[in-house]
């Protein structure tokens, strides 16, 4: 099967976006604006980096793996694995209800396929993402670890332990990115605690560091490719990513307001206005 | 039965360190992690047989118990090591979410438990970690009593699917249970058969208990002595079917009154079969620094305090 082209994947996104907000719409809860900002990179990922395996299996043997750290963003992950096909879309409808297997924050507990690790408290995910590389490396699988983290989540000093680790253990089978949208749940990074330079610090780390523009899709996919090729040469990558969080819809963008809050009905009606339905709603 | 006997004093840590070298060579999916503490888990000679299948963490248990989750995604049987203060309270929310939640067959082993640690004092004298860890959904929960079963239980985790936290020790301790004896978890052992009151014991306590059984029985009172080595799943079954007997318990323990062996025991016995129960355990309070025995008597867990409360409990009835 050919790779979708840049326009596909963007008409893939404007879908995604209208899950995300329709989700968190209709359980009044949940997280739009991280996962509008990182909507771009979940799909070129999942659509067009990631070697993937048909069905679900846990151990993902022979096939790419991903680990979102940052769980609050559950939403885009929830859709981009739908869409995917890793589960049905109409199961979307169940997120953050009773009974359901789209938890407020993913779980793997009911089973729900693309899933390996619980996240949601932050700062855990690339530790797992080194383990998860190291096994590859035990089972002579060469396929790739992938990692999403937020920026404020970098305050979490485990990610420096793992980001330690990782250089000295020559991990260079994961490629982490860092949703570098600057914001936090109590404002801009640089307010609540600034982060300095991320890239000097992973550089100084051991890392290999590249930057990309995270919600240009042919930014993300060319920087996924580079990102690519510059495994296997004894050092972790890191994708520092540039984003808006809220992108998509013009009142969310750029602020941190929109981090853990749903649209109310009028908002929503603008919000889908904004984008368009490309793969129809679920 | 015959009188419990030892010829050999060893730390239970020593077991762990021979059992796992023993899973080294048996079964290849069995990868070994440690934060900077590889002499006193005794895991060097599983490191010098299986280099590319141990991964030295450094200071950094967060990080460890992480990748220990991670290592499952994949087939492998990661074996964590470090002391048991910094394999539980220290990590505690990367336990619950990146291994409970997450049913991860991660094997969370944790050597230096309780007082008898000795001289580094409360810091490290970790009391509360059989509590916190036997809170978590799907944890199992396990304290040998000597080097033979701290052996034995290392190499039966392996084959059990989902995460275990591995409890034991620093101080050399007699060797009482037999080398070939099988370790299946949830199963009590009956190792004295009597009738007029049942001690319950765990880890270090269990020769204490053994040592008071021979006291009381000098008195005249007939006591069982049950080694409870894994207190979840617990094995309601052997404690009700004793206490149906004998009438009334005593727990021992080296750990805090709240949330020990004691606690999950008076559980069973309010749910099931109520009976008077005396527990043997550090009561809401550090550790401080001292010898082993000395720290044992003065907090009140040595098989002296053992024979009063057994004393109390028979009162009761
Ligand atoms: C250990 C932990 N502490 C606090 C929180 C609460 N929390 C959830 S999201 C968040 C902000 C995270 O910031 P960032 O990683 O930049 O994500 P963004 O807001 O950009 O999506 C906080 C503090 C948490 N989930 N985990
Ligand atoms: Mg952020």
């Amino acid at each position: 099967m050919s790779k979708p082209t840049t326009a596909e994947l963007e008409r893939i996104a404007s879908q995604v976006r209208r899950d995300i907000v329709r989700m968190v719409h209709a359980v009044n809860s949940g997280h739009p604006g991280g996962s509008l900002g990182c909507t771009d990179f979940l799909v070129a990922l999942y659509f067009h980096a990631m070697n993937r395996k048909d069905g679900f299996d846990m151990d993902g043997k022979g096939e790419d793996l991903f680990f979102l750290s940052n769980g609050h963003i559950s939403p885009v992950w929830y859709s981009v694995l739908a869409r995917a096909g890793y589960f049905e879309v109409s199961e979307l409808a169940t997120f953050r209800k009773i009974n359901s297997r789209l938890q407020g924050h993913p779980a793997t507990e009911e089973g729900l396929e693309g899933i390996r690790i619980a996240s949601g408290s932050l700062g855990q995910g690339l530790s797992v993402a080194c383990g998860a590389a190291q096994a590859k490396k035990l089972n002579g699988d060469k396929n790739l670890i992938y990692a999403l983290m937020g920026d404020g989540e970098l305050e979490e000093g485990q990610v420096w332990e793992a980001a330690m680790y990782a250089a000295h253990c020559k991990v260079d089978n994961l490629i982490a990115t860092v949703d570098f949208n600057g914001q936090q749940i109590d404002g801009p990074t640089e307010e609540v605690m600034s982060l300095g330079n991320i890239k000097a610090k992973f550089e100084a780390f051991g890392w290999t560091v590249i930057e990309s523009n995270g919600n240009d899709m042919a930014s993300i996919v060319s920087s996924l490719e580079e990102a690519k090729k510059l495994t296997g040469q004894g050092k972790p990558i890191l994708n520092l990513m540039t984003t808006d969080m809220g992108y998509g819809v013009d009142f969310m963008v750029g602020t941190h307001k929109w981090h853990g809050v749903a649209p109310n009905d009028e908002q929503l009606a603008d919000a889908l206005g904004q984008l368009e339905e490309t793969l129809g709603d679920y | 039965m015959t009188k419990i006997t030892y010829t050999e004093k060893k730390d239970t840590r020593s077991g762990f360190g021979a059992g796992l070298a023993e899973l080294g060579r048996t079964n290849p999916n069995v990868v070994a992690l440690c934060a900077d503490l590889v002499g006193s888990l005794k895991m060097q000679e599983f490191i010098k047989e299986n280099p590319e299948r141990f991964f030295q963490i450094g200071i950094a248990e967060a990080n460890m118990m992480g990748i220990a989750a991670g290592l499952t995604i994949g087939g492998k049987i990661p074996f964590s090591g470090t002391f048991a203060n910094f394999s539980t309270g220290r990590v505690y929310d990367q336990i619950r979410q990146s291994i409970a939640y997450s049913e991860k067959n991660v094997k969370i082993c944790a050597s230096h438990a309780g007082l008898t640690l000795g001289e580094d004092g409360a810091t490290h004298q970790i009391l509360e970690d059989i509590g916190m860890m036997k809170m978590l959904p799907n944890m199992v929960v396990i304290n040998p009593c000597d080097y033979n079963q701290t052996k034995a239980a290392t190499i039966a985790i392996a084959d059990y699917h989902g995460p275990v936290y591995l409890r034991f020790g620093r101080p050399s301790v007699p060797i009482f249970t037999p080398a070939d004896q099988k370790f299946e978890i949830g199963k009590a052992i009956k190792l004295i058969e009597g009738t007029d009151v049942t001690i319950f014991a765990t880890g270090h306590l269990v020769w204490e208990a053994i040592e008071a059984e021979a006291v009381l029985a000098e008195q005249g009172i007939s006591v069982e002595v049950i080694n409870i080595h894994t207190i979840k799943p617990l094995d309601t079954e052997a404690i009700l079917a004793s206490v149906a007997k004998t009438g009334c318990v005593v727990t021992a323990e080296e750990h805090q009154m709240n949330g020990g062996l004691g606690d999950s025991v008076a559980q069973t016995l309010a749910l099931n079969h109520p009976a008077p129960l005396e527990m043997v355990a550090v009561n809401d309070s550090f550790g401080e620094s001292g010898k082993p025995a000395e720290l044992m008597t003065k907090y009140g867990i040595d098989a002296a305090n053992i024979v009063k409360a057994a004393q109390r409990a028979i009162a009761r009835k």
